[in-house]
């Protein structure tokens, strides 16, 4: 079979032989579907309840693409100061790994009592569990850029900030579109979180509901659906990274004929 | 007069690991000298003696602990504006193609900056026909990593000219070529000094390139670096390739070699 062809059916193949694992699981063992449901009820239960999923799935896109928006913001602006000035990185490194390193669900119940039960724990949620991947990256292709190339710069005249627009940003595009992908499937696991502990809509809150209701069908139709959201949006940011930081990627050259 | 005075220069490294003041390390030691207007001047000596961090001394990248660097009369307190600098990595941006690398000194020079989007067909003119000067004529759309080291290279000195600086200043820029590719780039950069009015400071080790291609070679000593002596070379202009077979020529490169005997036995 051609390469290419194989290649693209690939993740489909692996896709389709786990769910046929999951289903033969299910009957050889005869595990009941309110422990784990066959592909067949959960796909029913997706068609089912397709409605109030689709609501559901629009809200927490939204609320995840909202505090993705904002770490990318507040990560790049970070990122690009942590890697340009050593005294800021000695600053603020070591409080961010610190921030970093607290579990993220604990903080949604103190987001709850100074937010409410709203959107906003979530968007903040989100936002809070992807900046720090978005900070390093940046960081790592602004501190990495060559001396040399700075004496360049410097012995032309340029300002730091010529630096940072003719080497840094675009030196640190590659790290940063890396770290997009890294992001928003951060950013989903933040907005769900927030919503299984205290949402009144969103994807999680579903997954609540249907749990308590022992619908347990529909609880893994909203993890396929957060799955699918994940890794469509996963796409969607190497689809850019391709776009903008080809150069990046060195392509063989192939000598045509001669 | 000269364009360049560095007068009782002498530069310590302190090593800040911790919070106890190490020794310093001493790089340069009361380095005195003088580059004329519009010569070709290269800096010898064995490895590690100080020679790179002369150069970045001069440019103003690095201050001096003692000692007074003076260009056109005027004490260096900061990097000195429009210097054109070439090293031994090409250090080209791999995001932009040969042409738009070279273009880079314009956007960031003083005059040019201004003019820079308005005047940019004229830019390109002159960036192209650069790029003929050194042979790589048709190559302006490639990526960087789609030339070999020496057209690497040659990009590289067509970006550190493009400007029109008074002060080039080279870093080993062909250490890393193989022995025929660097020969060829002696010829080119000779051809572009000799096309402008520039002043050039090589650093090198390589002697026969430096004696091919110097007014004057500047003899360095291990470190801390001093300078132990200075050699005119009078040699006619323009040089060939088999000015290296001929005795003035290997006199003055054996002659050379032996005060870099004695700088590493010092």
């Amino acid at each position: 079979m051609n390469q290419g062809l194989a290649e693209k059916l690939a993740p489909w193949a692996t896709a389709i032989g786990l769910v046929g694992l999951w289903w033969l699981c299910v009957d050889l063992f005869g595990i009941e579907s309110y422990i784990l449901p066959s592909p067949l009820e959960t796909a029913t239960a997706i068609y089912t309840y397709r409605l109030p999923l689709l609501a559901n799935a629009t809200a927490t896109l939204a609320t995840t693409l909202a505090g993705f928006a904002v770490a990318v913001a507040v990560g790049s602006v970070l990122g690009i100061v942590i890697g340009s000035f050593r005294l800021a990185y000695s600053a603020l490194f070591p409080i961010l790994v610190a921030f970093n390193s607290v579990p993220k669900a604990a903080l949604v119940p103190i987001l709850v009592i100074w937010f409410g039960v709203s959107a906003l724990p979530a968007v903040i949620t989100a936002f809070v569990l992807s900046f720090f991947p978005i900070v390093v990256n940046v960081a790592t292709g602004f501190a990495t850029i060559e001396p040399e190339l700075v004496d360049v710069l410097r012995a032309l005249g340029a300002t730091r900030l010529d630096r940072i627009r003719k080497i840094g940003l675009p030196r640190s595009l590659p790290y940063f579109f890396a770290s997009l992908k890294i992001a928003i499937t951060l950013s989903f696991v933040g907005s769900v979180i927030a919503e299984i502990v205290a949402g009144n809509r969103g994807i999680g809150h579903v997954m609540l509901i249907a749990g308590s209701d022992f619908n347990v069908p529909l609880v893994f139709g909203a993890l396929l659906v957060v799955g699918a959201m994940g890794t469509l949006m996963y796409a969607v940011f190497a689809l850019l990274e391709h776009r903008f930081t080809g150069w990046s990627v060195r392509v063989l050259e192939y000598p045509t004929g001669g | 007069m000269s364009l360049i005075e560095v007068s009782g220069v002498d530069l310590a490294y302190r090593s800040d690991s911790g919070n106890r003041r190490h020794a310093a390390t001493l790089a340069l030691a009361g380095i005195d000298l003088a580059v004329d207007e519009g010569s070709f001047v290269s800096i010898v000596g064995p490895s590690g003696c100080g020679k790179s961090t002369l150069l970045r001394v001069i440019s103003g990248l690095m201050r001096p602990s003692r000692g007074v660097v003076r260009v056109d009369g005027t004490p260096v307190d900061g990097p000195l504006k429009s210097v054109g600098m070439a090293f031994q990595n090409a250090t080209l941006l791999p995001w932009r193609n040969v042409r738009d690398n070279i273009l880079l000194p314009l956007e960031i020079v003083a005059p040019h900056r201004r003019r820079f989007r308005k005047d940019k067909p004229t830019y390109i003119a002159r960036a192209d026909a650069l790029l003929h000067t050194v042979g790589l004529a048709g190559f302006g759309d490639r990526m960087p990593w789609q030339l070999s080291g020496g057209m690497q290279q040659r990009a590289q000195l067509c970006r550190a000219l493009i400007h029109e600086p008074a002060l080039l200043l080279l870093d080993e820029p062909f250490a890393a070529l193989d022995p025929f590719t660097r020969e060829e780039l002696w010829g080119v950069l000779q051809t572009l000094c000799a096309d402008r009015l520039c002043t050039v400071i090589l650093v090198t080790h390589e002697l026969r390139e430096a004696v091919y291609l110097s007014d004057t070679i500047h003899v360095m000593s291990a470190r801390p670096g001093r300078i132990i002596a200075a050699r005119a070379i009078p040699l006619a202009r323009p040089r060939r390739l088999e000015l290296t077979f001929e005795p003035d020529y290997i006199e003055l490169v054996h002659e050379l070699r032996g005060h870099i005997e004695i700088a590493r036995a010092a």
